[in-house]
């Protein structure tokens, strides 16, 4: 079967990103749609239908989420996309709201309809020079063709969107670190509960999607939430997922296939295969949060139950893939400054744990390690483990366990080779 | 020294992104980037400015500025060389174009070149990672770097 392209239908055409060109392939129908002939209560059950679960990380449902804002609310409601997209690994939003930003715009506008919101925030990383660009120009776009602003397509119902720019700091990434941000402070995450469906920007009931989780609503719109869902692979379901890979393969890119084809197959059939038909060593398989798998453990199918499973995760499904050549002591050495260097600093476990493994692992890579080095950084994990405020914790330890158990030889040899005192 | 202001046509900027929240302290990330595009850098007194506007205090501003890395309180040379060395980016070689560069522009990473020209930093995930290694300088990206590549790049920004 050839695979349906639906959330990348728009990338080949030339000028994608502008308004008419994204009217002629069909854009804004779905709006129509919905504003004119549906219910919000039945956006929001076509939504529950498609399967469709949260593409940020969490992979929360999104019809259920949306489900959780209170209907009467004495405060403004909120929407926030969130398109900080720093977990490394992850480079599919950035083309969404670069070669497609009325998708984002529309599913964010549907998704406001539904929920009851006049009041949306895109959160973009303050890299993403040319998705602020673009979206902006897409959002002016979309005010001047009455999609947006007061009284949209004459319908009554009246939204704003307004585009905030993030200024370099992963954790913002994080749903309430992104709230901190937007309303102008350090990006510390927030204690849950309250959540952000009762409380959350500016105090009101806020909904939280990522990009990709917004532009996959006007095509659940358009062609219903069953026709989304069997887009999944058989027995899986749950419709298309972007899966972005890097690393050692010859075709690196953003694959768009249905949720649940087997990591083999990402890897070896859409992406090529390994660079210089080496071997695979290891792959990540949902973005550097979610543990290593090694090459025995490819014939898993990316969808969150399945990873789950083998005690890993489908994240933002950000495939990194490692060759035979790989050093897994310095690769993860690398994470581990990442997540030590990110840590916002509010809750000691992640603050004092990251650091820390991080010091040892600089060691190690130095040639200053001992063996026992290695149960440490495992020790310090497992005190990271559930105790955070968020679960940035969490994103650290998925590296830190899962290199140290899996190629424990290759840390030992590493150790008792490169030590030099 | 002058007195730091907005010039009117920032200023008009700034009063229409103020507009576009519902609380006034939540406009400060976007100030602080009108402020940092009109002064470079953003100094103490750039700050209290900024706090004025805003209505915050001063204090906020500079722990919100201190806070993210993209916002800066020192001089930068013309051209920010942000390179990844973040994983898919050190697994395609990041770390020996990080060296080169160390020993190409005789800085470390945080230093500038004597004549202002390069401020060299190694930067985390810049979500171009399927075309790695990348480097961002200001804000342009420039992606697949071999040592050749960058040592053209180098040589093509005056
Ligand atoms: C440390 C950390 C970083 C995160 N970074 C992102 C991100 O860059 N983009 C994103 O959409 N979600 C990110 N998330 C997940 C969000 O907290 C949240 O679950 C998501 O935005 C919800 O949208 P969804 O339900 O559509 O996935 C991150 C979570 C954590 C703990
Ligand atoms: S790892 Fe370098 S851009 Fe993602």
């Amino acid at each position: 079967m050839a695979n349906e392209a639906v959330l990348t239908k728009n990338f080949g055409t030339k000028n994608s990103h502008t308004l008419g060109v994204y009217e002629q392939g069909g854009g804004y129908k779905a709006l129509k749609k919905a504003l004119t002939g549906m219910k919000p209560e039945a956006v929001m059950a076509e939504v529950d239908k498609s399967g469709l679960r949260g593409r940020g990380g969490a992979g929360f449902p999104t019809g259920k989420k949306w489900s959780f804002i209170p209907k009467d609310s004495p405060k403004p409601k909120y929407l926030t996309v969130n398109a900080d997209e720093g977990e490394p690994g992850t480079y599919k939003d950035r083309p969404l709201m670069e070669l497609d930003p009325h998708a984002v715009i529309e599913g964010s506008i549907i998704t406001c309809y539904a929920v009851g919101i006049h009041s949306a925030f895109i959160y973009v990383r303050g890299e993403y020079v040319k998705s602020v660009q673009r979206l902006n120009d897409a959002i002016n776009e979309a005010y001047a063709g009455g999609y947006l602003g007061k009284n949209i397509l004459n319908t009554g119902f009246d939204l704003d969107i307004v585009v905030h720019r993030g200024a370099g700091a992963y954790i913002c990434g994080e749903e309430t670190g992104l709230l901190e941000s937007l309303e102008g402070k350090k990006g510390q995450p927030r204690m849950k509960p309250p959540f952000p469906a009762i409380v959350g920007a500016f105090q009101g009931p806020t909904v939280i999607n990522n990009v990709e989780t917004m532009a996959a609503i006007p095509p659940i719109v358009n062609n219903g939430g069953e026709w989304f869902n069997n887009l999944g692979a058989p027995g899986v379901g749950g419709g298309l997922k972007l899966y972005p890979i890097s690393g050692h393969v010859k075709k690196p890119g953003v694959y768009e296939l249905p949720m649940g084809t087997t990591l083999r197959d990402i890897i070896y059939k859409h992406a090529g295969g390994i660079r210089d038909d080496k071997k695979l060593k290891a792959v990540i398989p949902g973005g550097s949060s979610a543990p290593v798998l090694r090459a025995d453990e490819i014939d898993v199918k990316m969808d969150y139950n399945s990873l789950a499973a083998i005690k890993t995760m489908l994240g933002s499904g950000a495939i990194i893939v490692m060759d035979e050549d790989t050093n897994m002591v310095k690769t993860l050495k690398v994470l581990l400054k990442f997540y030590a260097h990110e840590s916002c600093g509010k809750c000691t476990p992640c603050r004092e744990g990251t650091g820390w493994m991080d010091r040892i692992m600089t060691r190690i890579v130095k040639g200053n390690g001992h063996i026992s080095d290695l149960d440490t950084i495992l020790s310090i994990s497992n005190t990271i483990d559930g105790k955070t405020l968020c679960p940035m914790g969490q994103a650290a330890i998925g590296p830190s366990i899962s290199f140290i158990t899996k190629f424990r030889n290759e840390f030992e040899d590493y150790i008792r080779k490169g030590r030099t005192n | 020294m002058n007195k730091v202001e907005f010039s009117k046509k920032t200023l008009d900027k700034f009063k229409s992104v103020i507009a576009k929240y519902p609380e006034k302290g939540a406009a400060l990330l976007p100030t602080l980037w009108l402020a940092q595009q009109e002064f470079s850098v953003l100094t103490p007194e750039v700050e209290e400015y900024v706090a004025g506007l805003v209505g915050v205090s001063p204090v906020r501003v500079q722990e919100v500025r201190s806070f993210y890395t993209m916002y800066t309180a020192r001089p930068l040379g013309k051209y920010h060389l942000q390179l990844c060395t973040n994983i898919t980016c050190s697994l395609l070689g990041a770390e020996e174009l990080l060296e080169h560069l160390k020993k190409r522009l005789k800085v470390n990473c945080g230093e500038t070149t004597s004549d202002k020209k390069f401020t060299l930093s190694a930067v985390e995930c810049l979500g171009h990672c399927g075309t790695g290694p990348v480097i961002q300088i200001n804000d342009d990206f420039h992606e697949s770097l071999t040592r050749e590549s960058l040592d053209k790049l180098l040589d093509s920004l005056k």
